[in-house]
């Protein structure tokens, strides 16, 4: 046995690891310790003047009673797209798993949503939904009801998660579909034998042996949640009415770009960054050991 | 074309990113220009750009569409931070307050004329849209260039059904209220009443027209430390008056920013308010008779309305660290250039937006410009109509963009049920003045 390494050169394996990086120093370390050392100071549109003020920033946001429903407005969000468009997409992919006719032509629709920009999503949404010009809010108020997503915070919220999770169905539904296929057969048909019902064999089955699946689709959708739904709230909303369906990042968005309060934009990027890493570790800690790999 | 030649062309189309800007293009000086106006407009702007380049050949103007305003602004603003701003940023009005606390970031437009020996004399320009962009001394800070005021949509066809006068149009609230009732009760449309822009129209407007300041210390032309003055009578009688016009069906809110207009062009409101930029649209797509005139007052307030204020934008020069004074002197030929009367009266008609200068609005009206476009003066009117005063020419409130949403969304609490008109400005006002605050403390040097 040669355990003596190839490579007895020293600076090779830095060098070859540079270009990894110096990629991940320059887009992802350099900003967010950008952003970290923002949080602490605070200055003008222009950082003509700068003042490092602490946690002055920090305090500031949460004493604001609008950022605590900033927060409770993500979580509800967030969880309500998440099993949204995971329940449904596992439907689909259960459905269309079957030996049907025209299968792929059904998989293949059901991928459509997915290429759709969240811009033209919010569109589409609006022509469904809008009260004055919307196709189903047109007849939900010839219906009778008070449909108006523009001033009804709960209904703006309703169609948002709808909008977002509609777009992250397909998807999921890749994921499931490749899931269930990759489910032995023979495990099937011996449960099939043993006398188990297609609802048993799903609930005691099929499901655990996805749970691999369904695990890593669970982190990729509140990720997707929490921070790939901008475009979508702001072509349908703008985190309106009120500050209904303002998100974290939508409302960090707002206070960077659009008012120029870069400290108190890069304070909630760092609130946001802690939560993604709790999220991350608790997932990944508690969950994790529950899955059948 | 030989062979030769090709291989000169595509070397130097590889080789131009190289090389400074300044130098492009045959000798001529190249000039930045960031403008934020999409659609029709940005054509126009276009147009203008190409009309100034094949008047001389000194200087290029090379204008670039980067987005919505809010885009062109904080992409202008990172630019001069990483130190290769644009020479000419288009920035809308609500962000003057930042650019004019900006000092080393911006060439003032009196200083660059001065410097460039080039007199424009501000009295040319209409009063609104001069003190919008003035200093406490009378200074132009930075060069007016499409300005729209609101101005109040008819649908004429919809009072006619609703058997309300199509000559004597509305001019009060009080007026305005009894035609809405008037039209859902018989019906004549959908929607009485709609609005774009409801901070905008229902309250800068509102506060301008009638003569009481949205702000202290003359709305921020005296100071950073202004603060909001929305406990003024006048916003809780209006906004008293909208909450129970919801209420009894008349007004129908639309959503923020432009949304509320849609349903105006589309024929079915009946009356609607909105920048008189919205022409173009209302003239491609209504189907129906309309007339555009000036915005309502209270006329138990005041019997003589003060002038509107204007919207739209205009343009800052933006410094850098090695521009020349080449760069900064063919930024003040396009400003002279675009004020030109012809030039002006060029933009004034195809665009909507409302002449820069006096002159461009008289030589309009000598043509008959008024009598072929009836309601296309209404803005013009509005916003000359009164000398201005320290409450009506104009807002000087750092983080104005804020303050605005503010509004609009204490606003949709009350148009939601959630507050009276008396909470939702008490909101509003505590709110806005923390912007203002945080403003003025990031701004102190």
């Amino acid at each position: 046995m040669q355990r003596k390494a190839i490579f007895n050169n020293k600076l090779l394996p830095y060098l070859l690891l540079a270009p990894q990086l110096v990629i991940t120093f320059v887009f992802f370390f350099w900003p967010a310790g950008e952003a970290l050392w923002y949080s602490f100071i605070r200055q003008d549109a222009f950082g003509i003047s700068k003042q490092f003020v602490w946690f002055e920033n920090f305090t500031d946001l949460f004493a604001d009673p609008l950022y605590h429903q900033v927060i409770l407005n993500t979580v509800i969000f967030s969880a309500a797209v998440t099993a949204l468009a995971m329940s449904f997409a596992l439907g689909f992919a259960v459905l269309a798993d079957r030996h049907i006719r025209g299968k792929d032509g059904y998989r293949t629709l059901l991928i459509w949503p997915y290429a759709v920009a969240p811009a033209i999503a919010a569109i589409l949404y609006i022509f469904l939904f809008h009260p004055d010009i919307g196709l189903i809010g047109r007849a939900l108020k010839a219906a009778g009801i008070a449909w108006n997503y523009t001033l009804n915070g709960k209904q703006a919220m309703f169609v948002v998660v709808l909008a977002a999770a509609w777009k992250q169905v397909s998807y999921n539904f890749l994921f499931f579909l490749a899931g269930l296929q990759s489910i032995p057969r023979s495990v099937l048909e011996a449960a099939a034998i043993d006398g188990a019902s297609p609802l048993h064999r799903f609930r005691t089955v099929i499901f655990p042996l996805l749970s691999p699946t369904t695990f890593f689709l669970l982190v990729i959708n509140i990720t997707y949640a929490f921070f790939d739904t901008f475009g979508i709230i702001d072509a349908l909303t703008k985190g309106g009415p009120g500050n209904a369906t303002q998100t974290l990042i939508y409302r960090a968005y707002i206070d960077g770009r659009v008012n120029l309060d870069l400290g108190s934009s890069s304070a909630q990027s760092v609130v946001l960054m802690i939560a993604v890493m709790a999220l991350t570790l608790v997932q990944f800690r508690f969950i994790d050991r529950k899955v059948h790999y | 074309m030989n062979r030769r030649h090709i291989l000169l062309g595509t070397s130097g189309l590889l080789a131009a990113p190289f090389i400074a800007p300044s130098v492009r293009a045959r000798g001529r000086t190249e000039i930045q220009f960031w403008y934020g106006l999409g659609g029709a407009l940005g054509e126009r702007v276009a147009e203008q750009v190409t009309r100034f380049n094949a008047s001389q050949s000194r200087f290029r103007v090379n204008a670039t569409f980067r987005g919505s305003y809010v885009e062109v602004m904080t992409g202008a603003i990172a630019a001069w931070r990483a130190g290769t701003p644009p020479h000419i940023a288009q920035v809308f009005e609500v962000g003057t307050a930042t650019m004019m606390a900006a000092g080393p970031a911006i060439r003032p437009t009196h200083e660059l004329l001065g410097e460039a020996g080039i007199t424009l004399d501000p009295k040319r320009y209409l009063a609104g849209v001069r003190g919008y962009y003035s200093d406490t001394q009378g200074r132009m800070v930075s060069m007016p260039h499409n300005s729209s005021s609101a101005v109040m949509w008819v649908n004429l066809e919809a009072f006619e059904k609703a058997g309300l006068s199509t000559t004597e149009l509305p001019k009060t609230w009080a007026e305005i209220r009894a035609a809405a009732q008037k039209i859902k009760a018989t019906n004549a449309a959908e929607i009485p009443i709609s609005t774009a822009w409801p901070t905008w129209v229902m309250f800068e407007q509102l506060s301008s027209i009638h003569d009481v300041g949205l702000a202290t210390k003359a709305n921020g032309f005296e100071g950073l430390d202004a603060q909001i003055n929305l406990g003024a009578p006048i916003f809780a009688k209006h906004t008293n008056m909208l909450l129970e016009m919801q209420r009894e069906g008349t007004f129908v809110y639309g959503g923020r920013d432009g949304d509320g207009f849609a349903s105006f062009p589309a024929g079915k409101a009946a009356m609607s308010f909105n920048s008189s930029a919205g022409r173009a649209q209302v003239q491609r797509e209504a189907k129906f008779r309309w007339a555009s005139v000036v915005l309502p007052h209270h006329g138990d307030i005041t019997q003589l309305p003060h002038n509107g204020v204007i919207g739209g934008a205009s343009l800052w020069t933006l410094t850098a660290r090695n521009r020349s004074a080449e760069e900064y002197r063919g930024v003040a030929e396009f400003y002279r250039f675009i004020s030109e009367v012809e030039q002006d009266k060029w933009w004034h008609h195809v665009t909507g937006y409302v002449p820069l200068t006096l002159a461009a609005y008289e030589a309009s009206r000598a043509e008959g410009f008024y009598t072929q476009n009836p309601g296309a003066d209404a803005a013009i009117i509005q916003l000359s109509r009164a000398e201005p005063t320290p409450n009506s020419q104009g807002f000087r409130l750092g983080g104005f963009v804020e303050i605005r949403n503010i509004i609009q969304e204490e606003l949709e609490r009350g148009l939601q049920g959630q507050q009276n008109a008396e909470t939702l400005l008490g909101n509003a006002n505590r709110r806005a003045d923390v912007v203002l605050r945080n403003f003025e403390r990031a701004n102190r040097r």
